[in-house]
């Protein structure tokens, strides 16, 4: 008992890191473009679909892929932004850009029915099979290696919003966006490529999950985003580490609870979410601005 | 009675009469299938414009109680045994059900506002999803089946069309009131500005639930009369993310917080998407269109068809009188005329 526990709790952290990673994305871009984009879901599976296609036709490995799938995906964030989100203004623009977001997750899901059809693929390569023997339980290589890119795709985010010009262009928009322009950024580019680089998570995110995910299909989507959504909003919108924190909190939790339950595990995200928000409905680390209109 | 609300009223009596001859005209039993969704569509999308429309507050989670409301139907009927016209008695309690269960969920969604209020509601819905699959009551994933009526095929639609067309009716009335109720008036003025609002007196969270439970008990009574037509039930048909899109598209394209916006968009858009469906075997292909007329609506007609229409209609106007008033005689009179036009056309 007390080594599946903690069996559980290692692939709960292990978990988390990608799934940290997926809700970094949707949360820079909710805090630099004030945007729930709740198509990340189905973008994370088109980056596994994208993945599958590379390493079943094209025979290229899993990771070696990735230096294809991100810079595709950076390119469908970016084009998603830009024709899209970018034209909506006005009073009405939080729902309107949310319900946009909605309608190219259909838009995607739809096409993905088409190409792939709606039965499970799995991604496999030698290291989604194998595993180590560490301090007494097994670990699933790709879990490792999973938790690896996910550190890696953070750091890479975090270097990338702290010490760079281009970084803190994007800090500036997220803490005011008139003051931003009048200080001469472009906004606009500064959206697109927040929006691609969002985006562009979910190609890392997408192969991991589809390779310990045990097959997914173009509906996995909704699952995804449904998990997601929950971390953010127990996080609290707009806040990067917290979504770190509570995407860990939150595979840990569903991993335990799987061993007794299994299926009930998915209401923890839930039933954690709405315990949160009745005693703090900004989240966990939110900022007050999220309760403001 | 001013004569814009003469002609409006004659307007709304030529439609329900119509509507209530439709299956008399129209005998073939596809169609009338057709009038029943599209009737049970323009009684939902009008619910959700009730709360989501004029208070502002974006519901993505209303198929929470249409599916509550669906599946009380559902299990009740099973538990105690009905058949026939009396299940038709379960669609109120279904309603009623439905406002149950809004109140819970009103009163942790309503706490917050824009973005995440749509995302919790989301969530709401994932739960109920998760709930009906898992839950020996629902029969999980397996589904369960109501009773089918032994009434003769050829007619069979018709006490399911004329319940809806009753609802439906009843709902806009009630759409109507609220809109011209001191009660509306504080929904709408949460939507423009909920502190302002909240600083007049207006007890916000009070009247946003209000609304919200209004409008989930009609949405339950939608479900419940629905799963009886349909004849069976299983979570992800009951429990549909589409579903919410649909609605929210239906008003949108109509106007959002219009009277008549929700109604002409579910009569639109309803049989639309059903003549589609059968056109089509395959679902992915009308998936793909409905999420393209989304983005169009979205991008070209944020307003709505009638908003926009409308706006068509005032600048044609104007349009015409400038062309009319050749001598300066004549602009004085179009003036006058122009600002009567105007008066009725908003």
């Amino acid at each position: 008992m007390a080594n599946e526990i903690a069996q559980a709790i290692a692939a709960g952290i292990l978990g988390g890191g990608i799934y940290a990673l997926m809700a970094a994305g949707l949360t820079l871009i909710f805090g630099v473009l004030d945007i729930i984009n709740v198509a990340q879901g189905i973008l994370v599976v088109l980056g596994a679909y994208l993945s599958y296609v590379l390493s079943v036709h094209l025979h290229i490995d899993l990771l070696v892929g990735l230096l294809i799938t991100v810079p595709a995906m950076f390119v469908i964030g970016v084009a998603i932004y830009w024709l899209f989100i970018r034209p909506l203004r006005g009073a009405e623009r939080t729902s309107m850009t949310l319900l946009a977001c909605f309608a190219v997750a259909l838009i995607i899901e739809g096409v993905l029915y088409r190409e792939f059809g709606s039965n499970y693929v799995s991604l496999t390569a030698w290291y989604t099979t194998s595993s180590v023997h560490i301090f007494g339980f097994y670990l699933p290589d790709i879990y490792l290696i999973g938790f690896g890119l996910a550190v890696l795709a953070i750091t890479a985010l975090y270097l990338i919003l702290y010490r760079t010009t281009f970084g803190r262009a994007v800090r500036a928009t997220m803490q005011n966006q008139t003051a931003a322009r009048l200080i001469g950024i472009d906004v606009n580019r500064v959206s697109a490529v927040t929006f691609g680089i969002g985006t562009a998570v979910t190609a890392i995110g997408g192969m991991v999950y589809g390779a310990i995910s045990g097959g997914f299909t173009p509906n996995s989507g909704y699952d995804l985003i449904s998990r997601l959504l929950a971390i953010v909003i127990l996080a609290g919108m707009g806040s990067i580490g917290g979504a770190l924190v509570a995407a860990v909190f939150m595979t840990t939790a569903e991993a335990l609870v799987d061993i007794w339950q299994p299926e009930w595990s998915v209401a923890v995200f839930y039933l954690a979410m709405v315990i949160i928000l009745t005693v703090r409905p900004a989240g966990l680390f939110g900022r007050r601005a999220a309760r403001a209109q | 009675m001013t004569r814009p609300t003469v002609i409006r009223a004659a307007g709304a009596g030529v439609l329900v009469l119509a509507a209530a001859l439709f299956p008399l005209v129209f005998t073939n039993p596809t169609v009338t299938n057709f009038g029943v969704v599209t009737l049970i569509f323009v009684v939902v999308t009008s619910a959700w414009n009730i709360f989501s429309g004029y208070s502002g507050y974006l519901s993505l989670g209303h198929a929470v109680f249409y599916g509550t409301g669906a599946y009380f139907l559902v299990v009740a009927a099973k538990d105690w045994n009905l058949s026939g016209a009396t299940i038709f008695w379960l669609v109120p309690l279904a309603g009623l059900a439905a406002a149950v269960i809004a109140v819970p969920v009103g009163l942790v969604a309503l706490r917050v506002r824009r973005h995440t209020f749509v995302v919790i509601t989301i969530a709401f819905f994932f739960i109920a999803q998760l709930s009906a699959s898992n839950l020996s009551v629902t029969g999980g994933s397996s589904g369960l089946l109501v009773p089918v009526p032994n009434w003769a095929p050829a007619t069979y639609n018709n006490p399911f069309y004329y319940l809806a067309l009753i609802i439906a009716v009843a709902t806009v009335a009630l759409s109507w009131q609220v809109r011209r109720s001191r009660f509306g008036l504080q929904l709408r003025a949460i939507r423009d500005d909920e502190d302002r609002a909240a600083g007049l007196g207006v007890r916000a969270m009070p009247v946003k639930l209000t609304a919200l439970v209004l409008s989930a008990f009609i949405t339950g009574m939608a479900g419940a009369l629905w799963v009886y037509f349909i004849g069976e039930a299983f979570p992800q048909f009951v429990f549909d993310p589409l579903f919410d899109l649909a609605v929210v598209l239906m008003a949108f394209f109509g106007g959002l917080g219009t009277l008549a916006g929700p109604v002409l968009g579910a009569l639109i858009l309803e049989p639309a998407q059903l003549w589609l469906n059968l056109q089509q075997s395959n679902g992915y292909e009308s998936e793909i269109l409905f999420g393209a007329l989304f983005l169009v609506v979205i991008l070209f007609l944020p307003r709505g068809v009638l908003p926009t229409a409308a706006e068509y209609a005032r600048a044609w106007n104007a349009w015409w009188l400038r062309r009319k008033s050749g001598s300066p005689r004549v602009v004085a009179e179009a003036d006058s005329a122009g600002t009567s036009v105007r008066g009725s056309v908003s």
